[in-house]
């Protein structure tokens, strides 16, 4: 058993593999890197300001929060074409919700209403999860059905009509007026990010070589330890960099954009830490192995979905107290983007593969693309092509990576 | 002597189709059983019953003289049940000991342990001598005869004592195939019982110490190794007809 394939050694292979870096993950960041550069030359200084990005960070929540579920959906070999729909349904009816049902004064109204909405948005998943696992209906017809039947659940609720008048501390969560944190809960979210990046690195660090495994070159590990550092505190930086109007207070971290990073950070925990993130790529990779392994593929399967549902139903909540009423139009063709994003962030169509943080940077340059040609004064009609065209290559790119991948 | 497995009269149908009817074998313990027949014999269907893939319409399974129900994979393993699939039933794209703990992974305080996960895979590839270099690593940069040596550390680990293996070479080079074998060899003086299926005929009189032939859903019989010679067990396979040994004593 001396064999060793060319591959499995660790001192061949490429560079990126050779330091145990993700060269996928590298590539977006320096992709990301040159469309801002480019946006804010043409644009003439104005792409990289404060304020775009800032705003740039709310843009990005909605789809931020989704394309996480996505991953798992996608790693599993399925797809959800529905939670545009979801998104727009559970919007209208928290909006009536909060407006008509709960008292509007009530403390509690905003949080019972958030509830509402993602309790709903979990049981249509769980709903639609069902069907694609005990009914084995494929999730593309599932969801599609899912795509019209939620969208005309959405003009039901109301028999179309906005329902306006959301309460104020409702429209929190979509990050208007009154929806920042303040400078200093930010900086101690800053505090609490660098802590974490720091003890986290050097603790695995160490323990992998007190254990003698296999671990990166120390100097590569200060640089990516140390870029991380870098963007946590540029990304402060920017949060409390806008001001309100006419004052020198800081807005800090916008609600949606916090609400973004705590689901982020809770399922990259539950990819990574797991046993039902481990199972779910188990599936992706090899279904028969997963169910012969003892694992219950059907309820993973169904809970997936049902987690989808939720975000869906989050994201809901984020886009109807942006806007600060309920339409049944909302989320239209947010399923797109949602599916574009993780895509470009190297989620696999084909299963098994997918990341969290790339698909949070496909979502990121997703939203720079729009933000910036909308700087640029192209209507949506081009950011429609450029989005299509973009998702199309990202696709391609995919293809010609599994190519090379020996199968 | 006590079988170490004894499947008694296991009937499975398919729609209309009758795979195995009344089927009945045994096991001992330290003892490699080549299971033979053609496609269709109805093999794959009953070791898959014995690793709870399927559950039989009838039929009693015995493990040291007690009857045990077989519901899902998950409770042939609890019964010391591990197989290995011919078709290298591992997850292409998780790292070698993601898929030695599958579905029974190590935790720490409610998360995977990662790096124990890591370690106690190195043991196990160590102790069998099988050579990976580094077990962070996708499956599938891997060679077939390692993704097997993969395969069987993780049924090794968890302790095996019945192994059920679905021609563990079938997708192999003959070096790859020599690994195998010599591993299978060192788990029989080690006590575990082995239910090999292959179509090698030359593998099964080097490993098996005695060969159970089926035909149509059916066993045509079942007799020592030393005991036959190759025609004979093909005519038990193609004809259905029995070697001379067991016609003397009938």
């Amino acid at each position: 058993m001396q064999k060793t394939t060319p591959s499995s050694n660790p001192n061949s292979g490429n560079l990126f593999s050779r330091l145990q870096l993700d060269g996928r993950l590298i590539f977006m960041v320096l992709t990301i890197a040159i469309i801002w550069v480019i946006f804010n030359v043409l644009s003439e200084g104005i792409f990289l300001s404060v304020q775009n990005l800032w705003n740039l960070s709310v843009q990005t929540a909605s789809v931020g929060v989704m394309v996480s579920a996505m991953v798992l959906v996608i790693v599993m070999r399925h797809v959800d074409l529905s939670i545009g729909s979801i998104l727009g349904f559970t919007g209208m009816v928290m909006a009536v919700v909060n407006a008509r049902v709960f008292p509007p004064d009530a403390a509690w109204n905003a949080w019972a209403t958030l509830a509402v909405g993602l309790i709903l948005g979990g049981l249509i998943g769980a709903f639609q999860g069902a069907w694609v696992a005990y009914l084995s209906v494929p999730a593309f017809i599932v969801t599609l059905g899912g795509l019209l039947i939620y969208r005309g659940g959405a003009w039901l609720v109301t028999e179309g009509q906005t329902v306006g008048s959301l309460t104020n501390s409702f429209q929190v969560f979509g990050g208007g007026v009154g929806g920042s944190i303040g400078a200093i809960p930010t900086w101690i979210i800053g505090a609490i990010l660098l802590a974490y990046v720091l003890v986290n690195d050097v603790s695995n660090y160490l323990k992998r070589q007190r254990n003698n495994l296999p671990n990166r070159p120390m100097w590569v590990q200060i640089i990516v330890t140390g870029l991380l550092v870098l963007l946590i505190f540029g990304f402060i930086q920017i949060m409390n960099g806008y001001k309100e109007p006419q004052t020198e207070v800081s807005r800090g971290m916008p609600v949606p954009v916090l609400i973004m990073l705590l689901t982020s950070a809770l399922m990259i925990w539950v990819v990574r830490s797991t046993r039902f993130g481990r199972y779910i790529f188990a599936y992706g990779g090899n279904p028969e192995a997963a169910r012969l392994a003892g694992i219950n593929t059907k309820l993973l399967t169904t809970v997936v979905f049902a987690i989808m549902g939720v975000l869906a139903g989050l994201a809901g909540a984020i886009q109807t107290a942006r806007l600060g009423a309920g339409t049944n139009s909302t989320g239209t063709l947010a399923e797109l983007s949602v599916i574009a994003a993780a895509v470009i962030g190297g989620t696999s169509l084909s299963g098994g593969v997918g990341s969290i943080p790339g698909a949070f940077l496909g979502a990121l340059l997703m939203s720079s693309l729009i933000s910036g040609l909308v700087l640029l004064g192209y209507n949506s009609a081009w950011q429609q092509v450029v989005q299509g065209l973009v998702l199309m290559i990202a696709v391609l790119l995919d293809v010609l990576y599994n190519r090379n991948r020996p199968r | 002597m006590q079988p170490l497995v004894e499947m008694r009269d296991i009937s499975k149908s398919f729609g209309g189709v009758r795979s195995l009817d009344g089927v009945s074998i045994d096991l001992q313990p330290g003892e490699v059983v080549g299971l033979l027949g053609h496609n269709g014999a109805g093999k794959s269907t009953l070791i898959k019953v014995l690793s709870g893939a399927y559950s039989a319409d009838s039929g009693q399974i015995f493990l040291e003289g007690k009857e045990v129900k077989i519901t899902s994979p998950r409770s042939s393993q609890q019964h010391g049940i591990e197989t290995i699939y011919q078709n290298l039933a591992l997850a292409d794209n998780l790292d070698v000991a993601a898929n030695i703990f599958l579905g029974r992974e190590i935790l720490k305080n409610g998360s995977l342990n990662e790096d124990q996960m890591e370690i106690e895979a190195k043991k196990v590839l160590d102790r069998l001598k099988v050579n990976i270099p580094n077990l962070k690593l996708p499956v599938y940069n891997f060679s077939g005869g390692q993704r097997q040596c993969i395969a069987i550390s993780r049924a090794i680990y968890f302790k095996a004592r019945v192994l059920i293996m679905d021609e563990p070479t079938a997708a192999l080079g003959p070096q790859e195939t020599a690994q195998v074998n010599e591993l299978i060899r060192n788990l029989k003086a080690e006590g575990v019982g082995i239910f090999l299926i292959s179509h090698d005929m030359h593998d099964v009189f080097n490993l098996c110490d005695r060969v159970t032939v089926m035909k149509n859903g059916k066993v045509v019989g079942s007799c020592k190794t030393k005991d036959v010679t190759e025609d004979e067990v093909l005519e038990m396979i193609i004809a259905g007809k029995k070697p001379r040994v067991l016609r003397d004593q009938a």
